[in-house]
């Protein structure tokens, strides 16, 4: 296993100083600029049957600046290479296309101009597997199983700079095996297993564990009528609810307009438990805290604070919009690195805690089906049980659920795992996503289930 | 660029038994406006190659954003020892009969070409709009968004294909938000980003634009005092903005053949269907009739030949409401033994080809909108999506819409606000009672279809007439 990080990557950074360096020197008074990186050298494997469907390797990075002029703004992105020869006419050619734009577009008084120096510099090197070597050390494990999964690995690079003087730097290597095992009749255990440095144990202790898991799957899955039943959430069932609160939940411009499930909580028409705390932290340091206009997120910021919304994501644009003042979100205004506070139930004690009801391991096209009121519908999917008496009965046919934020991290939260997992995010729309998401299992009386 | 992927192809240093190299050349211009004020103005370049390598029955491949040829040659070799380790694990040995030899051109149509609007042109333009979406002070935001896209693809192969394929297209949308207290409700045209076609600029200056942006900006308002759908079991007429997404996720993913095989079921998931349902299932009622046709002039995923060369042509899926073949490419069809269509599809040059939708529309019935209202005593219509949610077998589904009316003795009446249903698929499409004639079809599409791993969103299209089901579970909102 070799580090990737610092040998791939060292070309598109010095590329990308160079690029910067030159269009700085290109700018005319009155003009400021920025510009952000977003590249991979990523290896893809997609498993199906303990087989390869498809493997392959993607090479991508894309610069994206924007130019500002009498408080007017717009953009330009394109491939970054690596050849100078190749990326740098490209560049001239998008500075002068943008130049001939600017004094068509309207002015935009909630512009954010860039200010500051701050720089930073973070490469994390991994030791992941040899290409050539995944598809043997990640079936290898699996002969005999009706494994499903996709491998994504290699150097992921975000990277800013503006006319102002900052400058980041953030490249990190990592691995992410997220896979399914299923049972001939269908049913299926999920898993992830991810990280920067491969650990064939580690592999092989955490397929160990899903085995046991899909041993649990053998019994005919039983049909559960619909109603509101004792539920609990396993911590990647949490993540799934928590994500709700990035799509019109945290985000102080959403709440402005209208478009935020916690309008009700901030409005302090409805409340959330007290045992419900959720915290953005960049304590990890598996994502980058500079966002787009080159701002350092604090290292913690409380979002709920027992029950209560003590702050929402405010971006620069939205403070100037608001009069607020920013706390270093990103423009988007969702969550990078949140973490749910653990409450107490242990995990030996979960299955005695829930009594009868239903344990839910995973959830599944989660979407709101009334926003303004928090209500989230969504399915439940892969290992889900029927309990009893605090015994596993049956594994259960999937259910479809319809229940608002405010009764599940309200008053029908019953308690949180003393444990948090950490979740991480495996996406890989147009490029890979990183870190992820710290949360507990969650139990909850009267989780209504729909269809 | 055709001629520079030949050159590089007729260079490369591979021993394969077959190579295929596809370039794409997408440039996006993307402009919105907020409340009568720029949001976002700009233009993207994505270009790119994949390189695809078949090997000891393995196809590998690799992809680069350069188009330099010692990086042509690395993708290659990458690719190649790809196919090479993965060849012992394969999951069916493949030939190069999955990529046919094939030559050809295709051109999206249009009137008024993508350059025909400046950039202060379509500024002007959604200001505009958006001051006319905003018909009172219970609006609180109003959106107005134009995206263009050219996209160039090219595609050659070690056996002799030659395909270059040029798309125009637009996506436009505009909608409003009205508050009153704790009270929100949003209204747009059809729906998210709904209005998305290939074509020029004349797809969006339409002759009641200005009227539809008052309308809209009139029914959010009008939603705020509206009552909340009922919940109970009625008969449920959607609007053919409602009928895109139904058609979307509950014909169109269960059919395609890789969720069957199983590839997908780690992440979008599997399907009720099983490979012995072809030519058997019934389906849906008997008026139920779909088509896989990327042949439709101007609709969102219109294509002369998908990404793997194969030719396109329009197909039934389902006819007389029996399913007759799925959404399956050539690698699809050859390990599962069932009939597919031209469908494998790649979202850009860094993601391989998987098996798509494109244009999957429902075929037009016989009645009228005033007929299919005037024969329902007790019902409700719904228009444009606002939620959408369904389970990795495709078969419970929970889906709501932005606008509603309550139909009573064959008339629509009260406006009705935060309108949802659900069923399950095969139930769903059996209740298909009455299918709206020609007079009622229209076309959408979405440019978020997501998929695959890695993941990919591409693009589709979707036509229906208006439609009538019978005997649906209908609810409002509230928390």
């Amino acid at each position: 296993m070799m580090p990737a990080a610092e040998s791939t990557l060292s070309t598109l950074e010095t590329t990308f100083n160079r690029l910067v360096d030159a269009l700085l020197d290109a700018l005319q008074p009155e003009e400021q600029l920025k510009l952000t990186l977003q590249g991979e050298q990523s290896q893809f494997v997609r498993f199906n049957g303990a087989k390869v469907r498809q493997a392959g390797t993607v090479e991508d990075a894309e610069v994206s600046f924007t130019l500002m002029w009498q408080q007017r703004n717009a953009y330009r992105s394109f491939p970054l290479t690596g050849v100078w020869e190749t990326d740098w006419p490209l560049a001239q050619a998008a500075l002068e296309d943008v130049r001939q734009e600017l004094p068509q577009l309207p002015e935009d008084p909630y512009l954010v101009l860039p200010e500051g120096t701050a720089t930073s510099r973070e490469v994390h090197a991994g030791f992941l597997l040899p290409p050539e070597a995944v598809v043997g050390a990640v079936l290898g494990e699996v002969v005999g199983l009706d494994f499903t999964g996709f491998y994504a690995a290699g150097s992921l690079v975000r990277a800013y700079a503006d006319s102002a003087g900052q400058r980041h730097w953030f490249a990190t290597d990592s691995f992410s095996l997220d896979y399914s095992l299923f049972t001939a009749e269908g049913q299926a255990v999920k898993g992830t297993f991810a990280g920067n440095q491969w650990d064939e144990a580690a592999y092989g202790a955490k397929l160990a564990d899903s085995k046991q898991q899909l041993q649990r799957l053998t019994q005919a899955p039983k049909a559960i009528p619909r109603g509101q039943y004792r539920t609990y959430l396993a911590p990647a069932a949490v993540d799934d609810l928590l994500n709700m609160f990035s799509w019109g939940g945290v985000s102080e411009a959403a709440l402005q307009r209208g478009q935020s499930a916690l309008g009700l909580l901030q409005r302090q028409e409805k409340q959330l438990s007290p045992a419900f705390s959720l915290t953005e932290t960049f304590e990890a340091g598996l994502v980058p805290r500079f966002n787009e206009w080159g701002e350092i997120a604090p290292v913690k910021l409380p979002i709920i604070e027992a029950g209560k919304l003590v702050n929402t994501l405010i971006s620069s644009r939205t403070a100037k919009e608001y009069g607020k003042i920013a706390n270093g979100a990103a423009g988007s205004e969702s969550l990078r690195s949140p973490q749910i506070s653990p409450g107490s139930l242990t995990a030996a004690e979960i299955l005695k805690a829930l009594d009868t009801g239903l344990y839910v391991s995973n959830l599944h096209y989660l979407n709101w089906s009334d926003r303004p009121n928090g209500r989230i519908t969504g399915m439940t999917r892969y290992a889900c049980f029927w309990v009893e008496q605090g015994e596993i009965v049956a594994p259960i046919e999937n259910l479809r659920f319809d229940e608002s934020l405010y009764r599940c991290f309200g008053d029908c939260l019953l308690d949180l795992t003393n444990f948090l997992e950490f979740i991480p995010s495996v996406g890989t729309y147009n490029q890979r996503s990183l870190g992820g998401a710290l949360v507990p299992g969650m139990l909850v009386d009267q989780f209504t289930y729909t269809l | 660029m055709i001629s520079a992927l030949s050159q590089a192809l007729e260079s490369l240093d591979i021993a394969a038994d077959w190579v295929g190299l596809r370039g794409v050349k997408e440039t996006v211009e993307h402009r919105t406006v907020r409340d009568g004020l720029p949001q976002r103005n700009g233009k993207t370049l994505h270009q790119g190659v994949m390189v695809e390598v078949l090997v000891n029955g393995q196809i590998g491949y690799g992809a680069t954003h350069s188009l330099d040829p010692k990086r042509l040659q690395a993708a290659v070799e990458s690719a190649y020892r790809q196919a090479l380790a993965a060849s012992e694990w394969a999951i069916h040995p493949l030939t190069v009969a999955v990529r046919p030899k094939v030559v050809g051109q295709y051109q999206s149509p249009f009137v008024k070409p993508l350059s025909a609007l400046s950039p202060q042109d379509i500024n002007d333009l959604l200001i505009r709009l958006c001051r006319h979406l905003k018909v009172g002070d219970a609006i609180v935001q109003t959106l107005a968004t134009a995206i263009s896209n050219e996209t160039e693809s090219w595609f050659v192969s070690s056996n002799g294909s030659e395909v270059y394929q040029h798309f125009l297209m637009l996506e436009t949308h505009f909608s409003a938000t009205a508050q009153e207290g704790g009270i929100v409700q949003q209204r747009s045209n059809n729906g998210p980003l709904a209005h998305c076609y290939q074509g020029g600029w004349e797809l969006f200056l339409e002759p009641h634009l200005w009227e539809r942006a008052e309308q809209i900006g009139a029914q959010a308002v009008e939603l705020l005092t509206a009552a909340e759908c009922p919940t109970t079991r009625t008969t449920l007429v959607l609007a053919p903005d409602q009928m895109m997404l139904q058609i979307h996720e509950s014909v169109g993913h269960p059919l395609e053949l890789d969720r069957i095989l199983g590839d997908e079921r780690n992440y979008a998931g599997g399907s009720f269907v099983k490979p012995e349902d072809f030519g058997r299932l019934s389906y849906g009622s008997a008026l139920m009739n779909i088509t896989f046709d990327p042949t439709v002039p101007g609709e969102f995923a219109s294509y002369r030949f998908d990404d793997t060369g194969v030719p396109a042509q329009r197909e039934y899926l389902i006819q007389a409401g029996v399913l007759q073949r799925g959404l399956g490419s050539l690698e699809s069809q050859a390990r599962l033994g069932v009939a597919g269509v031209a469908c494998a599809r790649a979202s850009s040059w860094n993601r391989p080809p998987i098996d798509r939708m494109a244009n999957l529309n429902l075929e037009p019935g016989t009645d009228s909108f005033e007929d299919l209202i005037r024969a329902i005593e007790h019902g409700v219509y719904m228009e444009a999506n606002r939620s959408w949610s369904i389970d990795d077998q495709r078969y419970k589904f929970q889906f709501g819409c932005e606008y509603a009316r309550l139909i009573e003795n064959g008339q629509l009446t009260q406006t009705l606000r935060n309108p949802n249903y659900r069923a399950t698929t095969p139930e769903f499409w059996h209740s298909l009672v009455r299918v709206g004639d020609a007079s009622t079809w229209e076309m959408y599409g979405t440019p978020y279809c997501g998929k695959g791993e890695p993941n990919q969103a591409i693009r589709v299209g979707h036509g229906s007439p208006t439609c009538v089901f019978e005997n649906v579970e209908v609810f409002g909102g509230g928390a």
